[in-house]
């Protein structure tokens, strides 16, 4: 295990340097080849951006806003920042201008490492509005020769910059990694915020050391895994895998060619640690299920058939029952013809330990992967716990909880029902945020946030955002993520918001999958021209009605939520979109935001009214807005009551608008 | 925008003639070096008889076309090509059961040299050149943003991706002068937006000189340094774009004047 004396991540860097040293740190696919560099190169182009940095004036204490896709030189560009005494500031690549604005100007930025002519574009922009950015690096200049902007470096000058730096401050590099403590903070991570605006957690480098070095003597990981680093680089987990787990544990990780390619360089890498969320675990189960039903069905069959007995293994196994006789004896044959063969396929061959977290996943997803043996488990953590807090050990598996706690994370449950958490992990609080601080840390405690409570085995289970559970006006229980996740299990609904807190019922407005439902339409030669179109026929809304009564039906198992079943939902005219504030980049509903945004339509839903007209903004990418118009249909649902099947009221009888 | 003395395509007093029609009417223009160039002109004007007159596939039967000063009149496609031109077609033209890749590789062709048996045996200094001209044709797919289906048969990519292959292949044969036989037909707004990034890209990284036909007024407006404006086989203005957009024999062409 690493030296205890190294307590920064440079110092681990240059120690990497030389345990490690011809070993490959970081790859990335340009030009179609795989390019790689080892742990003594990855120092030294760190070292370079360092130094030219030093040149252009970098102090301790000055922070770096990194924006752009995963690529090796904006992993340098963080090192090269922390090696300085000073903080990367990670950014979300797809952020509109305001946002990067906020953040940039909240953190004091007075530097900007970013990928290409599209971020530099933004971050000029930015500077305009923010004068205390001074110097903005681009690593690939293509498009960027006639900027003429003085503030403008390529990241080559900068280092070259670092090289005559270096000449005349010999050691200097070196000197300013050993003045690093453990306690300074390594990161500010601007969380993507459900309410309000971002937050910047700070992480020292002593809680990411600490909780990288535990997550991997639990895991059992070892210099040489495999990882793919293809989520957004401001997002904590990202940060953790690719970046401190990486330096700590010594492995390599690997920069896809573009976000176009992730699937197929996947299959090219094979890595043997993967992080998914669930909707890209569906993605690849979708790109791969797609080729299978358009193979000739001697093989179809064959897939099938032995996707059935491994999904029945799968479920023994989850429920530690005996596997019976007959799947045992086939499952050699299910291995040699199709489980070994499509996990090839999906570059899953060499997976040892996947993760899905964020959201809640499908069953049969995970029932999916885990019975064609790549071992999925789920964990739980947050930017404020240094991304980790629980995960589930190897065969003690289970679909809907997140595990016990890692070794050194305590975690309990408040009288409210609300998580808390303790560990080294913990951050050293909201960056210019005092009131945010003290309302999440409560002494060495931190409140989660979430609702959630331990089972029988130790494992936590989170039910929904402590705030957000609520009580009908009955004062029957209503957690809306736990119905949300329910209702986005149909492959036909993508986003679903459930509102019932002091109402008389739950009421849902549901986004339809495009794709799926679209597909649907088409098979049925049902004619549509557009999203909102498409959601608002009456033949989609039966459809959708249907996944809703199968929902109430399956609450039913639950005596603490059963209460709580949806009685009138709608299908909205827009996709809810981030671009429009209505979920957060990682795809988390704003429930504040839609309650206002949607005020009418919720009114609609708890009143009589089978349609009602809407108006709403939408935002472009650059910045630019639009009003759309359409009229929404209302529709109503079965609900079920424990004793006699459907409710004998009418009005919760099914009827679909014509 | 003429950088040198010579423009780099000259076209003088040309016409072309099939059996009765006059296609091409004493058609005379230059084209400098690093313009983006739009022909414009209605149904049946002459744009597309013009590019395959610049390109060799037609011989006009009077005027002369001189290349970076030198009279190539009489030059057969393969020579043109030879000298630096390339250009994309009104309707895809692309080897539908290869490869995006290969695609590509095709318009590396003519600089490829070596014998048949070393390329037989991939061995030695073919090897070494294959590798280079890969190299070459993977800045290409970086630039076009195609990287995600380079292994992908061309034949099976929507017409947006198959258009943006298609000025792949021409741009792998390095040419000095670009020809576009509407490169945004058929596409949606996405796609043309797109395509005109790409086409300013072109010109603006690789100091590509392109000519290209387009029916859209708004692309053609926003991205060519000159328009030219042909009608019944005539050029009928030829000028910025405001200038020909505000000129009354292009009005005329568009709206429908009876000719004398």
């Amino acid at each position: 295990m690493l030296d205890p004396s190294l307590d920064t991540f440079p110092k681990i860097a240059l120690a990497n340097a030389q345990r490690f040293a011809g070993r490959t740190a970081i790859r990335e696919k340009d030009l179609g080849i795989w390019q790689s560099y080892t742990w003594s190169q990855y120092v030294e182009q760190a070292r370079l951006i360092a130094l030219g940095l030093a040149a252009l004036g970098f102090k301790r204490g000055d922070k770096t806003a990194v924006v752009g896709d995963n690529r090796p030189a904006l992993y340098w560009a963080m090192l090269a920042t922390q090696a300085l005494g000073g903080v990367p500031v990670p950014l979300y690549q797809d952020s509109i201008e305001k946002e990067l604005e906020y953040i940039v100007a909240h953190a004091e930025a007075r530097f900007a490492v970013v990928e290409d002519q599209e971020q530099v574009d933004k971050m000029l922009h930015v500077r305009d509005q923010y004068p205390g950015l001074e110097h903005i690096v681009y690593d690939d200049p293509r498009g960027l020769r006639h900027y003429a902007d003085p503030c403008l470096l390529s990241l080559q000058e900068l280092q070259e910059r670092g090289r005559k730096f270096a000449q005349d401050n010999p050691g200097y590099f070196e000197r300013e990694v050993a003045q690093g403590r453990g306690e300074d903070t390594a990161i500010i991570a601007y969380t993507s915020g459900t309410t309000g605006q971002p937050k910047g957690a700070m992480l020292s480098h002593r809680n990411l050391i600490a909780t990288a070095k535990s997550a991997i003597a639990r895991e059992g990981l070892t210099a040489d895994e495999e990882v793919m680093a293809y989520l957004p680089m401001a997002w904590i987990g990202d940060h953790m895998f690719s970046f401190s787990q990486s330096m700590v544990a010594g492995f390599t990780t690997n920069c896809p060619e573009s976000a176009a390619t992730v699937l197929a360089d996947l299959k090219e890498i094979g890595p043997t640690y993967f992080f998914a969320p669930p909707r890209i675990w569906e993605n690849i189960l979708t790109s791969v299920m797609i080729r299978v039903e358009d193979s000739a069905w001697p093989k179809r069959r064959l897939v099938h058939f032995f996707l059935d007995v491994a999904r029945r293994m799968e479920r023994c196994r989850l429920a530690h029952r005996p596997i019976p006789l007959r799947d045992r004896l086939l499952a050699p044959l299910g291995r040699l013809l199709v489980w070994g063969p499509l996990r090839d396929n999906l570059g899953m061959s060499r997976i040892r330990i996947a993760y899905t977290a964020g959201e809640a996943i499908g069953p049969e997803l995970f029932e999916f992967y885990r019975s064609l043996g790549i071992n999925v488990k789920q964990l739980y953590g947050m930017t404020e716990s240094s991304a980790l807090i629980c995960i589930q050990a190897d065969g003690d598996v289970k679909l809907d909880t997140v595990g016990p706690p890692l070794p050194g994370v305590e975690v309990q449950v408040n009288p409210d029902g609300e998580v808390l958490y303790r560990s080294p992990g913990v951050f050293q609080g909201y960056y210019k945020n005092p009131e945010a601080t003290a309302q999440t840390l409560e002494g060495e405690w931190v409140h989660s946030g979430d609702a959630g409570f331990f089972d029988k085995d130790g494992h936590l289970k989170i039910i929904d955002r402590a705030r957000d559970v609520g009580r009908l006006a009955n004062g029957t229980l209503f957690a809306p993520k736990y119905l949300e996740n329910k209702l986005k299990f149909s492959p036909y609904v993508k986003e679903a918001v459930c509102v019932g807190d002091g109402r008389p019922y739950v009421a849902a407005l549901l986004n339809i999958d495009l794709a799926s439902v679209g597909n649907w339409a088409e098979r049925r030669g049902l004619a549509y021209t557009s999203y909102a179109d498409l959601a608002q026929k009456p033949e989609v809304y039966e459809l959708i009605r249907r996944e809703v009564v199968r929902v109430n039906r399956s609450l039913l198992e639950d005596e603490a939520l059963r209460g709580a079943q949806i009685r009138r939902f709608l299908l909205l005219h827009k996709e809810l979109d981030p671009d429009d504030q209505e979920i957060t980049r990682t795809r988390k509903v704003r429930r504040g935001f839609i309650a206002r945004k949607y005020a009418p339509l919720i009114e609609a839903l708890y009143g009589g009214a089978e349609s009602v007209q809407v108006e709403a903004q939408v935002t472009y990418e650059d910045g630019r807005t639009a009003t759309v118009r359409a009229a929404v249909r209302l529709s109503e649902a079965e609900t079920f009551t424990p004793a006699a099947g459907p409710a004998a009221a009418g009005a919760h009888v099914a009827r679909t608008p014509a | 925008m003429n950088a040198g003395p010579t423009p780099l395509l000259e076209v003088d007093e040309v016409s072309v003639r099939f059996g009765a029609v006059q296609a091409l009417e004493g058609v005379s223009l230059e084209i400098g070096r690093g313009e983006i160039v739009a022909i414009i002109g209605p149904n049946g004007a002459g744009k597309t008889t013009l590019l395959n007159v610049v390109s060799g596939f037609y011989h006009p039967s009077e005027g002369h076309i001189r290349f970076e000063g030198r009279d190539r009149t009489h030059l057969r496609p393969y020579d043109v090509a030879a000298l630096g031109v390339a250009r994309t077609f009104q309707n895809v033209a692309l080897f539908k059961g290869m490869s995006v890749l290969d695609n590509i590789m095709t318009g590396r062709l003519l600089k490829m040299r070596g014998s048949f048996l070393l390329e037989a045996l991939h061995w030695g200094p073919a090897r070494r050149q294959e590798l280079l001209h890969r190299e070459f044709v993977e800045r290409i797919i970086d630039f076009l943003e195609i990287e995600s289906i380079r292994k992908a048969p061309a034949g099976k990519l929507p017409y947006g991706l198959q258009k943006r292959v298609e000025l792949a292949r021409a741009l792998a044969a390095e040419p000095k002068l670009l020809l576009l036989d509407e490169p945004m037909a058929g596409m949606n707004v996405e796609e043309k937006e797109d395509m005109c990034r790409f086409i300013l890209g072109v010109n603006d990284e690789f100091g590509t000189t392109i000519a290209l036909i387009e029916h859209d007024m708004s692309v053609v407006m926003d991205i060519s340094h000159r328009v030219i404006a042909l009608d019944y086989g005539r050029k009928i203005a030829d000028g910025t774009p405001d200038e020909v957009r505000a000129d009354q024999a292009v009005i005329d062409a568009y709206l429908g004047v009876a000719h004398a």
